[in-house]
Formats: C-alpha cells, sequence, structure tokens
C-alpha cells in the first residue's frame, strides 16, 4: 500500500494508537485488577460475588486493550517488541501466570460444586490480580529507566510495583463506589480513601525518584523553560487528589449523587501519571537505546495497518459505548439467562 | 537441550494448549446461534434449555482461549524474535487486523450474549450471538492467513534481509489457505459435534433424559454424520496441495524414502530416520500412489531427495495416522449413530457409552493434524525465508526451562479443572430447579429493566 502520510510521521503516529491502547488498558483492566486485590476485603461471599458481577460483562473486552497495545507494539516497531519482551521475559512469564489465573477464575468460580472450591478460585482470582498488578508496576519501573541494573534500579521497580496496585485498588474501589450500593458501598468509599493516600504516595515517589535514577529525565523536566510550562501538571494532579480526598470524606452522599466523580478522577490522574511518563521517556520506544524512528516497521506495512484502523477503531469505540450502556448502572446478579 | 529445542517446546505447549479452546468455541458460537434460532422460530423451550446448557461450556471455553491466546502473543516476542524482525512487515498487520476486526468485536459482544438476555431485546441478543460466532471464525480467518502465508510465503521481496510486502492480496490470499480454512473449520465442527454428543449421551445414561437433551444430542451426530465424510475428502485436497508445495512433507507423512512408482499407502511402520528406512511395515501395494496421483504407477516424490531439509519423520508419520484414524473413527460413528437415530429414533446403549468416550476425540484429531503441518514444515518457520533456530531469542536454556516448567503445571492443572467442570455441568444439569435447564419455559418472563445509571 502506498504509504499517504510522511513517512517519518508514522512512527509518531503509531505510538500515540499504542499509548491510547496502554493508557486504555491501565484505566479498564486496572479496575478489574483493582476489584479483584480488593476481593479478601468483602465481608461474605455474596459481596464477592457482587464485585465480580460489576466487572463480569467487561474484563474480557477491556484485556483486549493490551493484545492491542503489545500487538501494536509488534507490529510497528517489532525490533522494540523483540528487545522489550526478552529484557522483562520473567515478569512477562509472570504475568502471563497472574492473567491466566485471574480470567479463568471469573468462570471455574461461577461453576463451582462447593463453597470450599469456589473459595479456592477467590483465592485464585486475587493471587492473579496481584501478581497481574504488581509484574506490571515492576516492568513498568523496569522500562522507564531503561532495564538500568543495579539497586537503584531495582528499588525503583519495586516500588512502581507497589505504586500500580495500590493505583489499581484506587480504581477498582472507586468503580465499586460508582456500581454497588448499601453496605459495600460504604466499605468501598473506606478502601478508596486508604488507597488514595498511597497513590499520592507513590506518585511523589515515582515523581522524585525518576529524576534522580536518570539525568536525561532530570533536564527534560527541570531544564529551563521546560519547568514552568510542566508546572501545570503536577499542581493539576494534586487538587485533583485533594478533591478527591474531600469528595471521599462525604461519600456516599444522599441520592447517591456524584457517585461516578471519584472513577472519572481517578481516569483523570492515570492519565496525568501517564503524561507525565510519556514525557519522560519520548522519543524514546526503548528509553536510552531506541527512538521510534530507529525501531519502526516499514511504511508500507504501517499504511495498510493505519487504515484498517482508522477503519475500525471508531467503530471498536461506537459498540464499547453500547456494552456500556447495556450494563450501565448498579451490578446485578450475573445470570446466563 | 539448547534454547531453541526449549522454546520450541514452551511454545508448543502454549499453542497446543491454547488451540484445544478456539477448536470448541470457533464452532460453538454457530451451535448457539442454531440453538437460539430454533427456539425463535419454534418457540420450544427445549432449544433454550440447551442454549443455556451450551452457553456455559462457550463461556469456560472462551475464557481459557482468551488467556491463552494472550499468552502466545507475548511469546511471539519472548520466544521468537527473529520471526518479527525478518518478517514482521508481513505477519504484523495480519496480526493487527485479528485484533482490530476479531478480537475486540467477540470479547465485547461476548458480555451481551451472556450477561445480556435480560437486559436486551431478543434481537438484540440475537445478533450479539451472530457476531461473536462471526468474531471467532474471523479470528480463525486472520491466524490461518498468517499461518498458510508461514507454509506457502508469496507477495513480499527481501531487502536487506528483511521481508517487505508487494502484493497484499497475494499475501492473504495464499495457495494453500483456502483448503488449511476449510480443514480446520470442519476440524472445529467435528470436535463441537462429538463434544456436544459425547456430554450428551452422558447426561442420557445418568437419566437426564429431557428433550433438550435429545435435541442436543442428535445435533452432535448428524453434525458428526454430514461433517465426517467431508472432512475426510477436504483433507484429501489439503494434502494434494501440499504434495504441490512442500512435498517433504507429505514424504515424511507417507514415510516414503525414495521418488519412485507404485509407492504403497503404509498402514504401520517404525520410520528409521538414521538407517533411512522403515522397519515392521504394514501397507496396501501401490496406495499413495493411487491416492496422491490418482494412478498406481504414480510417481511420489521421497525423503531421499531433501537430505539435510526434511523434518523429522517419525511424528509426523505418526501424528499423520492418529489424525487419519481418528477421522476414520468419526466417519463410522456418525454415519452409526445417524443410522440408529434415523431407524429407531434412539443410540443403543454401547453407541451412547462410545460417544461419552469420543468426546474429545476432536481434540486429539486437531492436535494430531496442527503437528502433521507444523512439525512437516521443519526445518522451516516460513518456508524456505526463515528457519526456526534463526529466530530463536537469546533468553537462556534454563530462564526457559523454568518458565516452560510454570506453564505445564498451570496448564495441567486447568484442563484437568476444564474437562472435571464439563461433566460436573453435564451431571448437575438435570439437578438444576424449573426454568434453569429444567425444562420449563417460565424462565423466558422478561426483562427485568436495568436498574438506571
Amino acid at each position: 500500500m502506498t504509504p499517504f502520510l510522511p513517512p517519518e510521521l508514522l512512527p509518531v503516529v503509531f505510538a500515540a494508537l499504542m499509548a491510547i491502547s496502554v493508557l486504555a488498558y491501565v484505566v479498564l483492566d486496572g479496575f478489574d485488577l483493582g476489584v479483584g486485590l480488593l476481593l479478601p476485603q468483602a465481608a461474605d461471599e455474596p459481596e464477592r460475588d457482587r464485585m465480580i458481577a460489576s466487572i463480569g460483562p467487561f474484563w474480557d473486552a477491556n484485556e483486549t486493550w493490551l493484545v492491542l497495545g503489545v500487538g501494536l507494539l509488534l507490529v510497528a516497531f517489532p525490533t522494540a517488541h523483540g528487545a522489550i519482551l526478552t529484557a522483562l521475559y520473567l515478569p512477562v512469564a509472570l504475568m502471563l501466570l497472574g492473567l491466566t489465573l485471574r480470567g479463568v477464575a471469573f468462570e471455574f468460580r461461577a461453576k463451582a460444586s462447593t463453597l470450599a472450591d469456589k473459595r479456592r478460585w477467590d483465592h485464585a482470582f486475587f493471587g492473579g490480580s496481584l501478581l497481574t498488578a504488581l509484574t506490571q508496576g515492576w516492568m513498568l519501573g523496569r522500562y522507564v529507566i531503561g532495564f538500568d541494573e543495579g539497586i537503584i534500579a531495582i528499588g525503583f521497580a519495586a516500588l512502581s510495583a507497589i505504586g500500580v496496585a495500590v493505583a489499581y485498588s484506587f480504581i477498582g474501589a472507586a468503580w465499586l463506589i460508582w456500581r454497588t450500593e448499601g453496605a459495600l458501598q460504604r466499605r468501598a468509599v473506606l478502601w478508596a480513601r486508604r488507597a488514595l493516600w498511597g497513590v499520592a504516595l507513590g506518585i511523589i515517589g515515582v515523581s522524585l525518584a525518576t529524576p534522580i535514577a536518570s539525568e536525561r529525565i532530570f533536564h527534560r523536566w527541570f531544564d529551563f523553560p521546560n519547568i514552568l510550562l510542566l508546572a501545570p501538571m503536577p499542581v493539576a494532579t494534586f487538587a485533583l487528589i485533594a478533591g478527591l480526598a474531600a469528595l471521599l470524606r462525604h461519600m456516599p452522599l444522599p441520592e447517591d449523587a456524584l457517585r461516578r466523580l471519584p472513577f472519572w478522577g481517578a481516569v483523570g490522574l492515570f492519565c496525568l501519571s501517564f503524561a507525565g511518563l510519556a514525557w519522560s521517556f519520548f522519543p524514546y520506544i526503548v528509553p536510552e537505546k531506541m527512538t521510534l524512528w530507529q525501531a519502526a516497521a516499514s511504511p508500507e506495512s504501517l499504511s495498510i495497518i493505519l487504515a484498517g484502523a482508522l477503519v475500525v477503531l471508531p467503530i471498536i469505540a461506537a459498540y464499547t459505548v453500547l456494552a456500556w450502556r447495556i450494563f450501565g448502572g448498579k451490578a446485578m446478579d450475573l445470570r446466563y439467562d | 537441550m539448547d534454547a531453541t529445542i526449549l522454546a520450541r517446546i514452551q511454545f508448543a505447549a502454549n499453542i497446543s494448549f491454547h488451540i484445544l479452546f478456539p477448536a470448541i468455541t470457533i464452532a460453538l458460537g454457530w451451535v448457539l446461534l442454531f440453538f437460539k434460532l430454533r427456539f425463535n422460530a419454534t418457540g420450544d423451550g427445549k432449544w433454550m434449555d440447551a442454549y443455556r446448557f451450551w452457553v456455559k461450556v462457550f463461556a469456560l471455553s472462551f475464557a481459557l482461549g482468551v488467556v491463552s491466546g494472550i499468552t502466545m502473543s507475548f511469546q511471539f516476542g519472548t520466544n521468537w524474535p527473529g520471526f518479527m524482525e525478518k518478517v514482521g512487515n508481513i505477519a504484523g498487520p495480519l496480526l493487527a487486523y485479528e485484533v482490530l476486526t476479531a478480537f475486540f468485536l467477540e470479547a465485547t459482544f461476548l458480555g451481551i450474549m451472556l450477561f445480556g438476555f435480560r437486559r436486551v431485546p431478543g434481537w438484540v441478543h440475537t445478533g450479539a450471538t451472530v457476531l461473536v460466532a462471526f468474531g471467532t471464525t474471523m479470528s480463525a480467518f486472520w491466524i490461518l492467513v498468517l499461518n498458510s502465508w508461514m507454509h506457502t510465503p508469496q507477495g513480499f521481496e527481501l531487502r536487506d534481509g528483511v521481508a517487505h510486502a508487494t502484493d497484499w492480496w497475494a499475501i492473504v490470499f495464499t495457495p494453500s489457505l483456502p483448503y488449511r480454512l476449510a480443514h480446520m473449520l470442519i476440524a472445529s465442527a467435528l470436535t463441537v459435534a462429538f463434544l456436544i454428543a459425547g456430554l450428551s449421551a452422558f447426561r442420557w445414561l445418568k437419566g437426564d433424559r429431557g428433550p433438550d437433551v435429545a435435541a442436543a444430542l442428535r445435533t452432535g451426530v448428524v453434525m458428526a454424520a454430514v461433517l465426517a465424510p467431508v472432512q475426510a475428502f477436504v483433507g484429501d485436497l489439503h494434502g494434494l496441495n501440499t504434495l504441490e508445495y512442500q512435498p517433504a512433507k507429505v514424504a515424511a507423512m507417507e514415510g516414503n524414502w525414495e521418488t519412485r512408482g507404485h509407492v504403497p499407502l503404509i498402514l504401520f511402520a517404525i520410520p528409521d530416520e538414521a538407517a533411512r528406512t522403515n522397519h515392521f511395515e504394514i501397507s496396501i501395494p501401490s496406495g499413495a500412489s493411487l491416492i496422491l496421483k490418482h494412478d498406481p504407477a504414480g510417481v511420489v516424490p521421497g525423503l531421499n531427495d531433501f537430505v539435510g531439509k526434511h523434518p523429522p519423520v517419525a511424528p509426523v508419520f505418526f501424528a499423520f495416522r492418529i489424525m487419519v484414524g481418528i477421522g476414520m473413527l468419526m466417519i463410522a460413528m456418525g454415519l452409526g449413530g445417524a443410522y440408529f437415530l434415523w431407524r429407531r429414533g434412539e443410540l443403543p446403549r454401547p453407541m451412547l457409552w462410545g460417544f461419552v468416550g469420543t468426546t474429545f476425540a476432536g481434540w486429539v484429531a486437531t492436535l494430531a493434524g496442527w503437528y502433521v503441518t507444523e512439525i512437516g514444515r521443519q526445518p522451516w518457520l516460513v518456508t524456505g525465508v526463515l528457519t526456526t533456530s534463526e529466530a530463536v531469542g537469546p533468553i537462556a536454556a534454563g530462564t526457559v526451562f523454568s518458565t516452560l516448567v510454570m506453564y505445564l503445571v498451570l496448564y495441567a492443572l486447568l484442563l484437568s479443572a476444564y474437562v472435571a467442570t464439563l461433566f460436573r455441568l453435564a451431571k448437575k444439569a438435570k439437578a438444576l430447579p424449573e426454568g434453569e435447564g429444567g425444562g420449563n419455559p417460565i424462565s423466558l418472563a422478561r426483562p427485568v429493566p436495568a436498574a438506571k445509571a
């Protein structure tokens, strides 16, 4: 296919598509995984059923964004895909173990014959969600500072692992505030309050640690005039955290007012953090080693994917909205009939 | 063992585990649609009960297919970085189109299909079922496009050792695609036919003799009777296509060492690659020449024409016989079952137990068939373009080994949980209260309005 964009622009377009996919993934599967992380906090089995019912119709499509993100990396930046995934071989394998356990636990727990059997799959659900969240955070930490070895890099990856798990718990709790009612909803407000502290600490930790760990990133943020131009980002982040903290102190509100707000606030925090990270390592696709342009596939191949993506992505968006409307409102018991 | 062998075993373990579930969901989606349409047309609750039972099997199989498929999308990069470096410009867009046109479609509408019955109008639910079935089939189409290109590549040129697309039409519609696609779709249908017949026979034998069980059993048996003979015909065409484009693979399948006429059809033998001969051979004279060339004197290529460039003989040879053997059994059982249903209206007890015993026969045949074609392509990963050993990554053998053990343990656990769950669902189905598979159409009262968002 004849390229219909300047060849040097294509890698940027694909990096943007990939960024959108990964952001969609961490927000969407983030709340699924967060609900999984909160599962042991539930009071009893009906509450666990309700929590899982709230994500049941969504998780599969949510997870597909990961396949698209990795798929775009694979097809648009094949050499980077090989370099990144071989560097992260072990955490990827563990993440896949976690995703597998979590994904099958949905179905197996629903078909369990005894309560003990169901509890086993509940544990698999929690364990899988935890393993997935931690390994994703670990990989993010390794990725951001270019797969450096050494104690600082490992410490940073550990910090990032915990940070991502806490962030997922927060968006999971915010989702439950929106999608559940009664005692469970009140408990979800408590979980969200606690997790928000962790999120704030995590954001501060990563924001301080990244420039210390990488000189290049330090200059990207703190050289003049960047420091002035970028100032609104941390300011907005902390305003949002303060606003969410104030809101959560008073929730649930009469008539369930503003029930969606914590979730969309969490989405806002995810977007801001994501933008901060993206700014830190652009234009590298493998930080410090390979830029977007060095890793890109041939323009003919990128063009034919882009043509398809431009047609299909709006359709995907449309039927995703349809599914969200059909399964809007408070979670109900999941029934096949 | 070296890292290439371990990486191959790991990928083979994962892809073998994965294919079990698409082999079910591809065809089961359409069977569910059939149940739904029969219900829409007749209003007979038995079809809806059959739907409700089999949609649970579908949901479970789908989940296992999704998680193992995600593992595969990562293993392309972790195990075979050389594959994407060399042919990423071809493979990439094909995989991207699979994600864009199939994965999102099936994943999104699956939620509506599974949990939306009481939330959406009937036609939307039927439409969601159509889209899920269509999505699984599209997914099969794209992945078989890529696989067929790896077997019979065309429509590209090599520049600085990297493949660049020159003709997308040629890349998508390679010579082996029509045969491979038809063979795989029918394989999926047969896997589902025997799964449905097997579990329904099991329920019947356990005294669960509702009209829904009879209807499902009949559906499975009729599918088997019609499709098993068709599959033999399509498989033969696929073999002739392979003979044209990958003669070394056919030589290994037939266990034929010398290029000559009057090549016998070997029923059993132990191929010996070191001595380049077969031991304990039992064969039908001129049989292979007759099948492959439609002439007893027809010249069939032998392995000695491809010394050093042909696949390992024994695995291809035996896997092919397992596949064909099960295929013959399927034809016999399908036709026999259809005969009894036609003449007597029910199956005799031994035949019912026979179907229980062959519940997963489709899995074995499908795996054996894939081993024939994939091992048969060796030493190439992409025929004539890239060898498997060139594509392997730099991961240490120890690391690959430890993750391989992890995957094997996980898959063994999941597979036993899956099979146990299917039979437990079958046992439990009768015990369900009225309206949950108990044959009572009252459960069709709906819809409960969704709570306001």
